[in-house]
């Protein structure tokens, strides 16, 4: 039989949610496994297993990854150092000269790579291209012993005016290939061979900072993959929403920064726009943390670059997002000046809340939801529990809030949810309200394990539109794996004044690295429905510093330097309003994307499966909920079978093997004809 | 005041639109501006500003934070000339650079539109940038020997730009003629006339959206609360009167110390800032005039109040007292190119008042000098290249930790160009780009490092000047903390006065007329910050760190040393 199974998988801090698409029959399957701390490629294995019978038919495994992420913002990447041209030793440190905030002067700042493993050699490249001193490979060598002799792991190789002329920094990676003990070498023009040295060097100093975890956890990953017979192709999705080869993302594991959380967003904003909403914000709510990200008219917003900290920035095409640490794991305290506040410490998946029983004595937010009848203690989500334990909640809530405010369990639980819902509504405001749109006009997509547990709380709070909940609200991100397409993104800096451009040299540039990175994309064994390449030049007048992005179409006779102009002045016009009269223009860079498109997922075969006759027959149990300061009777209801159209008012649990929808007092919920649930207010 | 109500949710909503229509035109500024202190380092502002006071309304998070404060009198010299001369209409744009009425410095060119709502005018809308060359006796218009503002640049009262929409060029060969770079000029006049564009589309469209009354309700609420907070903040410190005193080096004219002055009053929810005993107006260029004092004084309180919203409000409980004959309220045509310097020192003086009353909410002061660098000459192909940049240096040690290494000074959230930008444009390679050790402050929390440039020559000859500050008087430290190291400028030089073939500056911080020849290099080293709290509290677990890194040398000899 055909391989015809694609799986999609997120590791997130707590549970590993696993997809498995048949594209012969459409036949879907979703599971969700606890993540396991240390080696994450454990829970992974065990989560493919749980979502399919048959290993052999799985043809490709996409996987959407935390672990640069978290490396990133726990500061637990390998001890790196950096072999730089002499006198810029500093410049990962000196930053662009900024400061975290406009108002007030009390930054801080740490380098992931120490000043002592930064070491200079004597070399230089000028602006020009021309070499000014060439480099000794002994030197190459001997900094290359020092860093290993302090201990470094991996090492970046970054070279001012590489940009301009890559032979010197060529000429040394080659040294310092031979000289290092492992493959851990990022050479910064190989990652981004752009002008502005802090953000290359930054990108590649996170990218070596970053490669023993990734490149490590991937090899596991591979090993225990064959180990179980299962040779299929693994698949890593980048910040920007797009996949690439395990290989790629070994050697640039800084692409994966935010792989994850781009993977749901690129799920949401297609179930979101099948489903009616062009204009949707997202929310990912896992066991640590929330992250929240803009669709406006069907289009996520992308970024050139962001930073993970101050000062921490990575200079690659990304998903724009906003983190906030409030997840279902995070800790309800009571601060110094004996306010209730929540993370961002976090119980995690391990042990995770109290109501797991597996050690921690300290309330989550999971904790309080479970106390208030939010969550059915009998259903847990995931497969490691066959119940969770509300009296050790409420316990916990008692000791370490309730005691300490003088009120009852029920309330303190109330008030750690009306915390969390706060936090997490501040974070939408951050990038809605404060940027300009109406709240009005968006709806909030939950997701994540514990997202639609919140999400009736945010639409009354900021004022949005509706909440509409994706059917495997608790696998999105995977289901986003299976829908991402393959991506492979090329940079080159040109810096040539577009009259003296020589167009014929360009067209076979563009046609050498649409080749090689068609190639790249075709060594994929997934399935692709057609390859398309994106041009952008970045252009600017002569005198300027920022460019504007300019789409180019390369037709059948090449490109022509009245084509480029011709489309500069469009992108210009668009962008500013008015062209400069007299003023040369120069092309800075040439960036290149090839997308291998993916078969299109069709949003409804994932509303199969049986359903029931009405609403009424899916009532499942009688559920006591808290909610204002009350008990109210309400309902558990099996979202799955409740038919299109069918209408259940709060409050009441909707529960699902991953995830948990809780409806408040006087929200409605509505399913619609793609299985969604919609929640408004009742009418 | 009559009392206005608005729901909550719409006052936030209608901020965060007004805010991101600034934010936007900051934006659409810094993208299309041709030089780069404005594309890179953020030298320009956008706000909306009160339609018959110009007051500040709504100011951009990104633009320079000293413009919040000084705009609001450029606006008002825009409203006075109206009243003046008449025949305002829609699609008019005036154009400026008076610092005596627009305050800073002649390099600053503002624009200010008029925006009409039925007949009449709603608001002004203003974009300020720093150009590269305003003609003057030397390129780049930092002239640290200039006595009369004719030698600084040309001065350009408010002037129609636009008239009823149609651009009068002849005003724009004017501008052109006067400046060494002028295509340079029209760039950064077309991108800011772009950012007007862009803020007065968003700006209709918000008004079609809620309607004039609404804006307008939520833009006096918005003020009402930062007066409201910022007298809070006020009532809660202990009243008295502190007073202290800080120095500039000198005019760059004559060597003399200037002294900034001032004797602050607090009165339950009052201040009074009084800066009587500061110097009389100097001959040089480091006055300034009295709407860049008061500009400057806001930057200092919000950076020590830093929750208050950025708008005229803050300053509602503030009381100036700014005698006529100070170098701190000159009028043309007492130069002021270099204003940075001095309100540096202000910010620096606000801080060490506040230490005594609030220490928890000051820092030890940052490097304090803009440190404008020129380098200025000819290709060999005859064409003029002027590389006009500013430094950076450590930022002072603070109650949650050490000082940052190389941040950007406190009146700007200016990033510099990148090396490798400047190397591209100009026939220039830095030698070194580093932070420099030993240069911050002692403290339980270390002043933030210097840094040191080293740039040599690749061209012919050029002709070098800077324009410094903190060479005799470092930055100090607060609440205990010590000092940061002073500013040092070297460059090469074969001539009479210079030893290992390298010479300073005779007046420490301040030279022009510097002369290089191929291969010769200028070395700047920049102040660290100052420290705070008592060294002794230092761990010596967090001096070892400082020792491994490199921070704090063995030579041990600890800062301004």
């Amino acid at each position: 039989m055909s391989k015809s199974i694609v799986i999609g998988v997120d590791v997130g801090g707590t549970f590993t949610d696993i997809l498995a698409l048949d594209e012969n029959t459409g036949e879907v399957r979703v599971a969700k496994v606890p993540s396991t701390r240390g080696d994450q490629s454990a829970g992974f294995l065990g989560g493919i297993k749980a979502a399919t019978d048959d290993l052999g038919a799985v043809s490709t495994i996409i996987h959407g990854t935390t672990v640069a992420t978290n490396a990133l913002l726990e500061r637990k990447g390998a001890k790196a150092g950096i072999i730089t041209t002499a006198g810029f030793r500093d410049v990962l440190e000196m930053r662009r000269r900024d400061r975290p905030t406009t108002w007030g002067l009390w930054g801080q700042f740490t380098p992931v790579i120490e000043r002592q493993s930064r070491l200079e050699v004597a070399e230089r490249t000028l602006a020009s291209g021309e070499v000014a001193t060439p480099v000794d490979p002994d030197e190459i060598r001997a900094a290359a012993a020092a860093l290993l002799e302090q201990g470094c792991e991996a090492v970046c190789l970054f070279f001012i005016n590489g940009y301009a002329n890559g032979e010197n920094e060529a000429r040394a990676a080659e040294v310092l290939r031979d000289a290092w003990p492992n493959g851990h070498v990022s050479v910064a023009t190989e990652i981004l061979p752009e002008i502005r040295e802090f953000e290359r060097c930054s990108t590649a100093s996170l990218n070596a900072y970053l490669q023993p975890v990734v490149a490590n956890y991937l090899a596991r990953l591979e090993e225990r993959l064959e180990g179980e017979g299962a040779p299929a192709e693994i698949l890593i999705v980048q910040s920007n929403g797009g996949v690439m080869s395990v290989d790629t993302a070994k050697a640039l594991p800084v692409r994966t920064a935010l792989s994850g959380p781009a993977a749901g967003v690129v799920a949401a904003r297609r179930i979101a726009s099948a489903a009616g909403f062009e204009n949707v914000i997202t929310g990912d709510m896992g066991g640590t943390s929330f992250d929240v990200s803009l669709v406006a008219d069907g289009q996520n917003t992308l970024t050139s670059q962001a930073s993970i900290d101050f000062g921490m920035v990575v200079r690659t095409p990304m998903i724009e997002m906003t983190t906030i640490g409030a997840g279902g794991g995070s800790i309800a305290h009571i601060d110094e000046t004996g306010l209730l506040d929540i993370g961002p410490q976090s119980a995690g998946s391990d042990p995770g809340p109290v109501c797991y029983g597996l050690g921690n004595d300290r309330p989550t937010v999971t904790d309080a939801n479970l106390v208030l009848g939010r969550i059915d203690a009998r259903n847990p989500i995931g497969d490691k529990l066959t119940r969770l334990d509300s009296e050790a909640a409420a316990a916990a809530i008692d000791r370490h809030i309730a005691g300490p405010l003088g009120i009852s369990v029920e309330e303190a639980a109330e008030a750690i949810i009306r915390v969390a819902n706060a936090k997490m509504a501040g974070a939408i405001r951050l990038i809605s309200i404060e940027r300009g749109h109406d709240p009005k006009r968006f709806a909030a997509m939950p997701f994540g394990g514990g997202g639609a547990l919140h999400a009736g709380a945010l639409v009354r709070e900021i004022g949005l539109a509706a909440a509409i909940v994706p059917r495997f609200p608790g696998v999105n991100s995977a289901l986003g794996c299976v829908m991402s397409d393959l991506r492979h993104d090329e940079v080159r800096t040109l810096n040539r004044m577009l009259d003296t451009l020589d167009c014929e040299a360009l067209t076979a540039m563009i046609a050498e690295i649409t080749a090689s990175s068609e190639e790249v994309i075709k060594r994929s064994k997934a399935s692709i429905d057609g390859l398309e390449a994106v041009i952008e030049l970045d252009m600017l007048y002569l005198g300027q510093t920022h460019a504007v992005a300019v789409p180019l179409s390369v037709s059948h006779s090449g490109i022509t330097t009245e084509a480029i102009r011709a489309a500069f002045d469009a992108s210009y016009r668009r962008t500013y309003g008015r062209l400069l009269e007299n003023i040369p223009v120069r092309v800075l860079n040439l960036r290149l994307s090839v997308i291998g498109k993916r078969p299109e997922v069709d949003i409804a075969s994932l509303a199969r499966g049986e359903r029931a006759a009405s609403a009424d027959d899916c009532h499942l149990a009688d559920q006591k909920i808290f909610a204002g300061g009350q008990w109210h009777d309400g309902a558990i209801i099996d979202r799955l079978r409740l038919p299109a159209g069918a209408v259940v008012n709060g409050p009441c649990l909707l529960v699902q093997p991953d995830a948990t929808i809780y409806v408040d007092p006087g929200l409605a919920a509505r399913v619609d004809d793609l299985g969604n649930i919609i929640i408004k207010e009742q009418e | 005041m009559t009392s206005i109500k608005m729901d909550p949710v719409t006052l936030a909503i209608l901020k965060g639109r007004l805010e991101q229509i600034a934010d936007e035109m900051d934006a659409t500024l810094f993208r299309s501006a041709f030089n780069p202190i404005i594309a890179e380092a953020h030298d320009a502002s956008h706000g909306i500003y009160d339609a018959q006071t110009g007051e500040t309304l709504v100011q951009g998070k990104s633009g320079l934070p000293i413009f919040v404060g000084v705009m609001a009198f450029a606006v008002k010299a825009v409203i006075e000339r109206v009243e003046r001369d008449g025949g305002v209409a829609d699609g008019d744009v005036f154009i400026f650079n008076d610092p005596y009425d627009g305050g800073t410095h002649l390099s600053d060119f503002r624009l200010v539109k008029p925006i009409f709502r039925n007949g009449e005018i709603f608001c002004y809308l203003a974009s300020v940038g720093h150009w590269h060359d305003v003609g003057g006796n030397v390129p780049g218009n930092y002239n640290p020997q200039a006595t009369e503002s004719f030698q600084e640049g040309m001065l350009i009262p408010p002037v129609k730009l636009f008239e009823a929409g149609v651009l009068k060029s002849d005003i724009v060969a004017i501008l052109s003629a006067n400046s060494r770079l002028p295509n340079s000029l029209y760039g950064d006049m077309n991108a800011q006339i772009n950012a007007l564009d862009l803020g007065h589309q968003r700006l209709a469209d918000l008004l079609d959206e809620y309607g004039e009354t609404d804006v307008s309700a939520a833009l006096k609420l918005l003020r009402q609360r930062a007066d409201r907070m910022m007298r809070d903040h006020l009532a809660a410190l202990p009243d008295g009167t502190i007073s202290v005193e800080d120095y500039l080096d000198n005019d760059g004219v004559s060597d003399d110390v200037l002294t900034l002055a001032v004797d602050m009053t607090i009165s339950a929810d009052r201040l009074t800032i009084d800066f009587s005993r500061s110097s009389p107006a100097c001959a040089g260029p480091v006055n300034i005039s009295r709407s860049t004092t008061i500009a400057a004084t806001y930057v200092a309180l919000k950076h020590i109040f830093t929750d208050v919203p950025a708008n005229a409000g803050v300053l509602q409980p503030v009381e100036f007292i700014i005698p006529e004959d100070s170098f701190l309220s000159v009028t043309a045509p007492k130069p002021v190119g270099g204003y940075t310097e001095t309100i540096l020192r202000l910010i620096d003086v606000m801080f060490q008042a506040f230490q005594h009353v609030a220490p928890e909410r000051v820092n030890g002061c940052a490097y304090g000098t803009i440190n404008a660098l020129s380098l200025a000459g000819h290709r060999g192909d005859g064409s003029r290249w002027v590389m006009f940049s500013f430094f950076g240096g450590g930022h002072g040690g603070h109650p949650e930790g050490d000082g940052l290494n190389h941040g950007n000074a406190p009146i700007s959230t200016a990033t510099i160009p990148p090396l490798e930008i400047l190397e591209a444009a100009y026939p220039v390679a830095f030698t070194q780009w580093a932070l420099r050790a030993d240069s911050g402050g002692e403290g339980q929390h270390r002043g933030g490092l210097g840094a040191v440039y080293e740039i040599e020559l690749l061209e012919e000859s050029a002709t070098a000047f800077l324009f410094g500050e903190r060479g005799k008087f470092a930055p100090p430290g607060v609440a205990g903390g010590g000092a940061g190291a002073p500013n040092r400028f070297y460059f090469d030089s074969d001539g009479p006065d210079a030893a290992d073939g390298r010479e300073s500056p005779p007046l420490v911080s301040k030279m022009t007329g510097i002369r290089l020849k191929r291969g010769q290099r200028v070395r700047l080293e920049t102040p660290g910050g100052g420290g705070y709290g008592d060294p002794a509290s230092r761990t010596s677990e967090q001096k070892a760190h400082d020792a491994a890194q490199g921070y704090v040398t063995s030579a041990g000899k600890g800062a301004g040393s």
